[in-house]
């Protein structure tokens, strides 16, 4: 198994979630996170979708989703390439020791109350998890989390360098395997 | 720019699309639309049921290679196309389906034949539209055709609201279709080819692995071209019979589950495999690790998503086949007057084989009807020029293996789905498509119990098609398996078709000749009385042997190696082929 996270430019169109859903499901793949929002352009939507791959090339899921005439465009995010955050916000007790963390982890107290903070983080999945670590002794009332985004570093944009090309992750490193069946 | 209504709209952009004919059945949601169709110039067949509908406009598709039409109310007259969608899908077929869907405000309600086919759709379709808006109509239209029928080829539904069809709008074709999602590659890379070639300049073992999407592209002549060139055995899949002629000495027949020795065989031990717009389905490579394994793959698809995804392509030439092959011939005539690679002792194998394990059949001892006989002689007596269509079964398999094929779209089946109830719908949509030519049905009697209600439709439109009913009186391949692999145990594969119902008289019922066959000395002279009638639909009830098998077998899940010419019975192989 091996997670990786694509940046998909999508038509800003009725449907195109269920569709991307679809086909995620019909075909096996497992998201780990799907996040979705307006982009630069009122036409397109950006969905960031982190996989976790098992029997599957990435370029066969690229592929797939290629086909979706709403997909405009696919790249893949690589750690060293890009910019990735999560946005967590987590309801645990008002106490120093709470609040310690929140300074420790450079995380934001959102809301207060008597009892309660809560706490806004937005950070790396790995910065994400060390602070829910920090907090899980103190216990954690309610936690709410985002799907992963991700943004390539430097000039280029998605947009521009997806329009030109086919559109799939190339170089993939997972190889196909379709297991033996009997049908 | 003048108002018209929706359904008006709709009519007139089909009408821009070039549509000349549409298969189908009104209802309240679509209602609207069959007013101004009463005026179109387009014909409407008015079908008995909408999965007869869907596939007469896959079978139409198919025999003219244009796109085919069908149109549908909302609920379950949209639910009803769900298997020919899935079907036309599977078999990338062109097919543009219209379907009405209840007013804008009560979607989502639960209203009245309300169903959400764009969502039920939307894994069975190339793509689909919910069109809420009259003026999105002609667009949505326009781009459909464009979809169905560009790149791979598929199915696309436009379901439209009635209060869509009934409101003003005005008129507005787009006569060039742009969408920033949607750019099929149409020529190979430059180098991919030069690599192919390379390929086959080195291959000793080479085999053409032609599929379906050769006569997608209409490229049998190039791919003659290129078997002249390679002087490569060729193959063709169940959806590409006809695609290469089955009289060509190269040609080593249906690879596959019920394929010929030498085509399976020569798959297996190929050292390169030239793949043609085929997809490396489970019914071609048997059990996938042992498939083909010493060979290398070059892979020549439009659908980028087939490359690599049940077997890895050495060299990918992402294309549209007619463009692919008109370099490819060319780029490997060079590679091989370079060097050329003697292939003379692996022809000298395979065309061994071919000679040695032949299709055959055994007549069947107590002097009734051999189903293949009926099969094999219908194919003869109407000959190279007939459509034929297929169910799904034993028959479809025997149709396949015993009718020479010599040109493409000659022979129409579902391949992919294994929708049975696809021959007669399929047979009429191919006759409407193809009026002068001889289409015969050629269908078991389970497949025909499930959508002969569309020969009434038939018999009311003056489209005379051929049923052949090879009635074996069961579910003959589940039947078959049965024997094979459940200790013969039958369970629910007796339809007692001999018995009721009576074929001949349905048959006359429903506004067409009926002919019956239960004599093998009979089997030509009805079919020739078949032949005679030509002003309205026959359906010919032969009764067959019911336990006659389709051989060659390679049993699911199970490698190519074992494939078994009967039962339990290997290929008896020279030695030193082993």
């Amino acid at each position: 198994m091996a997670t990786h996270t694509l940046a998909v430019l999508v038509e800003n169109s009725p449907g195109v979630l269920a569709r991307v859903a679809s086909l995620f499901s019909r075909r096996g793949y497992n998201i780990d996170s799907l996040a979705v929002g307006p982009t630069e352009n009122p036409m397109v939507s950006r969905m960031t979708i982190v996989l976790n791959l098992e029997g599957h090339a990435l370029d066969q899921v690229s592929a797939q989703l290629f086909k979706l005439v709403n997909v405009i465009g696919i790249a893949e995010m690589k750690d060293l390439g890009s910019l990735k955050r999560e946005i967590l916000l987590v309801k645990v007790a008002n106490s120093a020791a709470t609040k310690e963390i929140v300074k420790k982890h450079n995380a934001v107290i959102a809301d207060e109350s008597k009892a309660t903070i809560s706490i806004e983080a937005v950070g790396q999945s790995n910065a994400i998890e060390s602070l829910l670590n920090d907090l899980k002794p103190h216990g954690i009332r309610e936690l709410v989390q985002s799907g992963l985004v991700a943004l390539e570093r430097g000039d280029k944009t998605l947009a521009e360098a997806t329009l030109s090309t086919m559109g799939t992750a190339n170089e993939s490193d997972s190889n196909s395997s379709t297991a033996d069946y009997q049908n | 720019m003048s108002k018209i209504n929706g359904a008006q709209s709709l009519v007139n952009a089909l009408e821009a699309a070039g549509v000349e004919v549409m298969f189908g059945i009104p209802g309240g949601a679509i209602l609207p639309a069959y007013d101004p169709i009463f005026d179109s110039k387009i014909r409407h067949i008015l079908v008995r049921h909408e999965q007869g509908a869907g596939h007469a406009a896959t079978g139409y598709a198919q025999a003219t290679g244009r796109v085919g039409v069908c149109i549908a109310t909302s609920g379950p007259g949209a639910t009803n196309l769900v298997t020919p969608l899935a079907d036309a899908q599977m078999d990338s077929v062109p097919i543009v389906a219209i379907t009405g869907q209840v007013p804008g405000p009560a979607i989502g309600t639960d209203a009245f034949q309300e169903a959400d086919i764009r969502g039920v759709t939307m894994p069975i379709t190339k793509h689909n539209y919910l069109i809420t808006d009259p003026n999105d109509i002609p667009k949505a239209i326009a781009e459909a055709f464009h979809i169905a029928s560009t790149g791979r080829p598929g199915p696309v539904l436009v379901d439209i609201a009635k209060d869509a069809l009934q409101k003003e709008s005005t008129f507005n074709y787009p006569h060039v279709v742009s969408l920033s999602g949607y750019n099929p590659v149409l020529e190979p890379k430059v180098e991919a080819v030069r690599d192919a070639a390379a390929l086959i300049a080195q291959s000793k073992k080479p085999v053409l692995y032609v599929g379906g999407g050769v006569i997608k592209a209409q490229a049998s002549a190039e791919l003659m071209q290129l078997a002249q060139v390679t002087g490569a055995p060729v193959v063709t899949t169940l959806m590409a019979r006809g695609a290469f002629p089955d009289s060509h000495q190269q040609h080593l027949g249906m690879p596959g589950m019920h394929g010929t020795v030498a085509a399976v065989t020569a798959l297996q031990k190929a050292d390169l495999l030239i793949t043609l717009g085929a997809r490396f389905d489970d019914r071609v490579t048997g059990k996938l690790s042992t498939f083909a394994q010493n060979a290398k793959i070059i892979h020549a698809d439009i659908d980028p998503a087939e490359i690599g995804k049940n077997r890895h392509a050495d060299v990918a030439l992402i294309g549209d086949l007619k463009n692919t092959l008109a370099v490819l011939v060319p780029a490997t005539k060079v590679a091989l007057a370079k060097s050329a690679p003697d292939i003379t002792p692996w022809l000298n194998e395979v065309y061994g084989w071919r000679k040695k394990f032949p299709l055959g059949y055994d007549k069947p001892a107590d002097g009734s009807v051999s189903p293949q006989h009926v099969i094999e002689r219908i194919g003869k007596i109407s000959g190279p020029d007939t459509i034929f269509t297929a169910g799904v079964g034993q028959h479809q398999m025997w149709a396949s293996q015993f009718i020479g094929y010599e040109k493409p779209r000659t022979w129409l089946n579902s391949g992919g789905l294994g929708t049975m109830g696809y021959a007669v719908p399929a047979a009429m949509g191919a006759k409407v498509g193809a009026p002068d030519s001889t289409v015969w049905a050629i269908d078991g009697d389970g497949c025909f119990q499930m959508t002969n209600q569309e020969l009434v439709t038939c018999a009311l439109n003056n489209i005379p098609i051929k049923v052949a009913v090879i009635n074996n009186e069961s579910l003959g391949m589940v039947r078959q398996w049965q024997t094979l692999f459940y200790n013969q145990r039958y369970s629910n594969t007796d339809l007692h078709s001999k018995r009721v119902p009576d074929f001949k008289l349905l048959a006359e019922a429903m506004g067409c000749v009926g002919l019956r066959c239960e004599k093998s000395e009979d089997v030509d002279k009805t079919i020739e009385a078949a032949m005679a009638i030509n002003d309205r639909p026959v359906v010919v009830d032969f009764n067959v042997h019911r336990d006659a098998m389709v051989w060659p077998m390679v049993a699911a899940g199970t490698s190519n190696d074992d494939i078994t010419v009967a039962r339990s019975m290997a290929p008896v192989w020279d030695s030193q082929e082993l």
